[in-house]
């Protein structure tokens, strides 16, 4: 497999040698979209938050209000993304390892979170278990608070990151197929073996790269908790609201701080990934060596 | 710790702290230009109200376009008190949500409105385009920002103080709506609140007059600095009454009502009344309103009883759906 790979990659860098300027081309392309669209865009937002020194900076991120949405923000995610483990592994399991009708509406239903706006998301739940809603006169009988209140921003947030574990798991798991579960059972591993022993370790790289995608979109999420927040300072504030807030306020620099703040938990999330893939890798590596 | 253990200690948190914080607060859900206001006349309420001996009281604040927000509270947001832009969108939490009686707007003085404003021009530093009056805004090439009138109050004081000054000049209902179809022709942009259109005109530099709150005109020369707006009042405008209530059914479950009542008594204060008239607003307190005249121009209003025969006919024949709004867009 790898010297077909060698030998094709060989003969196509022989034909390229021929079209370097093109070559070049593309590359710088490729740089100049990324300082451009992704690289300045985070300068701009550093040097806006840094406008005013460190105290005003610390000072924004510090602030009460700041605070209580960055704690709102990390319980969310704190919340959402164990329940999307579960599902998106439930799931890639279900759909890769067995045949059952209504296989292929399955998958199609993962990604609608995709496909569907976020404000619809939210506005959904509104019309669920607002005070008009479908189920609103029971929960406001039983004095349950949902929409409005931090149920509602886990679901919402649960909603738009459903799809990104089972996403990353699906294609995988399916062309592992189930070789090896079957070898691991016929050697007497029991259910839970055979997943801890034999699945997990195939998966735990795309399960890691869902679970970084599946958190990152959580914390930055907007729209379907916009709709469902209420907007209530220092309560049902996650940091994006935060940050739109404070900008509507003229609050520029505190606006710029705390979406700072955000691209460091984002950047906080990539090392974090890094470094776990790294451990990954030194593991195989050493049990290799053995 | 697990990850079982921490999503369970995390909803179990939730679950403890979302009770226990609802037995001392005060949510005011109220529109967008009223942030600065609240913000320190919450910090001056609950010093008066420690200082006839209860206890200190935490008052959460929720900003949005005013339709946008009575329809949260209606679907809801758990407010003690609404102050929104106009008694329409209260008017709603009686008709939509049985959250308040019919009559709320009697209950307090002023047909419960604390405080007035009115609709003026906020133009770029020299006034570029010449803009004196409404005319002026439905010449070709004048880029007008105003917010979208189904979700922004102050859109809709907006929309109204329009239709009255053509209406007066041109003489007829049919020539006021041709006149006020041609204005919004001219609007790029239809933000869903006061703030966002402010921001829009402001920070993006877009448009060449604002129709703002004429709170929110002074707040953004005062936030921006003089160097680059001006203000324009205009010969004809409408005396905009953002009305508040108490929302008694959320008051009654909670027990807030006598801390509620308190709250908006509060706004009828001097106190109250000066600190409505230090961020813009033009204060009921007849003297009080003397002590801030020069601040405020003088200007011919029309009034939303008087000339339009209140909200409950305004609402539907104007801004509800198919109503004179909708008509306008679709024959664009």
């Amino acid at each position: 497999m790898s010297s077909i790979t060698l030998t094709a990659s060989a003969s196509a860098n022989a034909a390229r040698r021929g079209n370097l300027l093109g070559r070049r081309l593309l590359i710088f392309g490729a740089w100049l979209a990324f300082v451009l669209f992704l690289l300045l865009p985070l300068l701009v937002v550093l040097g806006e938050a840094l406008k005013q020194g460190l105290g005003t900076f610390f000072g924004a991120i510090f602030e009460a209000d700041a605070i209580s949405a960055l704690k709102l923000t990390l319980l969310a995610v704190g919340i959402s993304l164990p329940l999307n483990l579960l599902f998106g592994v439930c799931a890639a399991w279900c759909v890769s390892k067995y045949q059952f009708r209504g296989k292929s509406i399955l998958v199609t239903l993962i990604d609608l979170p995709f496909s569907v706006s976020p404000v619809i998301a939210g506005l959904v739940y509104v019309l669920l278990f607002g005070a008009q809603g479908f189920f609103g006169e029971w929960l406001q009988e039983h004095d349950i608070q949902i929409v409005f209140a931090l149920p509602a921003i886990v679901l919402a947030t649960l909603f738009v990151t459903v799809p990104f574990v089972a996403r990353e798991l699906i294609p995988l798991m399916q062309e592992q197929g189930t070789q090896e579960e079957e070898a691991a059972r016929l050697l007497g591993a029991s259910g839970w073996q055979m997943f801890w022993h034999v699945t997990l370790p195939n998966i735990q790289w795309a399960l890691i790269y869902g679970v970084v995608l599946c958190s990152a979109r959580a914390m930055g999420e907007f729209g379907a908790v916009s709709v469902v927040s209420g907007h209530i300072r220092g309560y049902t504030n996650t940091l994006p609201l935060h940050v739109e807030i404070l900008y509507n306020e003229y609050n520029h620099v505190a606006a710029f701080s705390v979406a700072s703040l955000l691209l460091l938990l984002a950047l906080l999330i990539l090392l974090l990934k890094q470094w776990s893939e790294s451990r990954i890798n030194r593991l195989k590596a050493s049990a290799g060596e053995e | 710790m697990s990850i079982r253990r921490f999503a369970l200690a995390a909803l179990a948190s939730a679950l403890i702290a979302g009770p226990l914080a609802a037995a001392e607060t005060l949510l005011n859900v109220s529109y967008d230009p009223t942030r600065e206001l609240y913000s320190e006349f919450n910090a001056a309420f609950n010093k008066h109200w420690q200082a006839q001996g209860h206890d200190p009281v935490t008052i959460q604040q929720s900003h949005g376009g005013s339709g946008k927000q009575a329809r949260a509270v209606i679907d809801g947001l758990r407010a003690d008190v609404v102050t929104l832009a106009l008694a329409g969108d209260i008017d709603e939490l009686h008709r939509l949500g049985k959250l308040i009686p019919e009559n709320w707007q009697e209950r307090l003085p002023q047909s419960s409105t604390p405080y007035t404003s009115t609709i003026v021009f906020l133009v770029r530093k020299g006034n570029p385009q010449g803009i004196k009056d409404w005319d002026d805004l439905v010449k070709p090439g004048v880029n007008v920002i105003t917010p979208n009138p189904k979700t922004s109050g102050g859109a809709r004081w907006n929309f109204l103080a329009a239709w009255a000054y053509a209406q007066q000049k041109y003489g007829s209902e049919a020539k006021a709506q041709e006149f006020v179809a041609k204005l919004y022709k001219n609007v790029p942009v239809l933000d869903t609140g006061a703030r966002g259109s402010t921001i829009t005109f402001v920070n993006n530099q877009i448009g060449d007059v604002l129709l703002a709150w004429e709170n929110e005109a002074f707040l953004a020369l005062k936030e921006q600095g003089g160097d680059n707006f001006e203000i324009v009042a205009p010969s004809l405008s409408i005396l905009a009454e953002p009305p508040v209530a108490v929302v008694d059914k959320n008051v009654d479950k909670k027990g807030t009502r006598k801390v509620a009542e308190a709250y908006l008594d509060y706004l009828y204060s001097d106190e109250g009344q000066r600190l409505a008239a230090k961020h813009f607003y033009r204060p009921r307190n007849e003297a009080i309103a003397g002590e801030f005249a020069k601040q405020f121009p003088a200007l011919k209003l029309v009034t939303i009883d008087r000339d339009f025969d209140g909200w409950k006919t305004a609402q539907p024949k104007f801004f509800d759906d198919g109503g004179v709004f909708d008509q306008i867009y679709q024959a664009q």
